[in-house]
């Protein structure tokens, strides 16, 4: 059970931050003034991707709950960088970002200091 | 915009996030400890524990950092968003030693150095690297 629940959590994440990542970029240039949170929650409303993106969101977080109940956090928070992994291969693959050698090995650091404040 | 500007905007973006993560989990930890029912499959529990001031105040927290975090992937790329905001985990094991008495151990304090020295490594990169795509729909 506690596999399915990763997984479930891990796609939502994977899918979230991708369609958020990407419908976001679309948008243009958006700050964080309170006009600019107000003209942010137009953009929501208007992009019906970037709704089923905070959707997964949402699933992502309650499956999260859902696995710190049943299983130790020490496990949970290092399961839950596997999305780490998967989300920079598609920000290349899929996004088309230019992740040079000094990202990647950043991106490396940050993955295996994840596993290792969980674990 | 000049380049250094928007850098700069992009940080403090970041700032935000980070700041808003942190007091939207603290708040919403500190609240859910005086919730005295348990929490299950019921959705009714977690409406319950919404009337909570200090559970109430950590969602809206968060709901602003989502916001910001929305904000800051139209300004950089989804590369440099996750390992910078990882920086999160640092904060995390902080408030934990110093006003939770927590004990850290070793390892992750390891674990901590590391996600430090990462996210300095990927903040030394560009934090756009696509081609504005202003004005898509």
């Amino acid at each position: 059970m506690k596999w399915v629940l990763v997984s479930f959590m891990v796609f939502a994440t994977v899918l979230s931050d991708l369609l958020q990542s990407h419908e976001m970029k679309g948008a243009g240039e958006q700050s964080v003034s309170a006009r600019g949170l107000a003209r942010l929650l137009h953009i929501i409303a208007q992009r019906r991707l970037l709704i089923l993106g905070i959707a997964c969101n949402a699933i992502s977080f309650f499956a999260f709950m859902a696995l710190v109940q049943a299983e130790p956090l020490s496990f949970a928070v290092p399961a839950s960088a596997a999305s780490f992994v998967l989300e920079t291969l598609l920000a290349k693959f899929v996004l088309h970002e230019r992740i040079g050698a000094r990202r990647a090995a950043g991106a490396l650091a940050v993955l295996a200091g994840v596993v290792l404040v969980g674990g | 915009m000049t380049n250094s500007s928007a850098v700069l905007k992009t940080y403090s973006v970041v700032l935000l996030f980070l700041a808003l993560r942190a007091v939207g989990n603290s708040s919403m930890a500190w609240g859910m400890k005086q919730v005295p029912e348990r929490m299950s499959m019921n959705p009714a529990l977690y409406l319950g524990a919404m009337l909570n001031p200090f559970v109430a105040m950590g969602i809206a927290a968060l709901i602003l950092a989502l916001l910001a975090r929305m904000a800051l992937f139209s300004v950089a790329d989804l590369s440099f968003v996750l390992p910078v905001t990882a920086v999160g985990y640092v904060i995390a094991v902080f408030i934990g030693k110093l006003f939770l008495h927590e004990t850290v151990t070793r390892q992750r304090w390891l674990g901590t150095l590391l996600i430090f020295a990462g996210a300095a490594l990927v903040g030394s990169t560009s934090p756009d690297t696509t081609p504005s795509v202003e004005g898509q729909k």
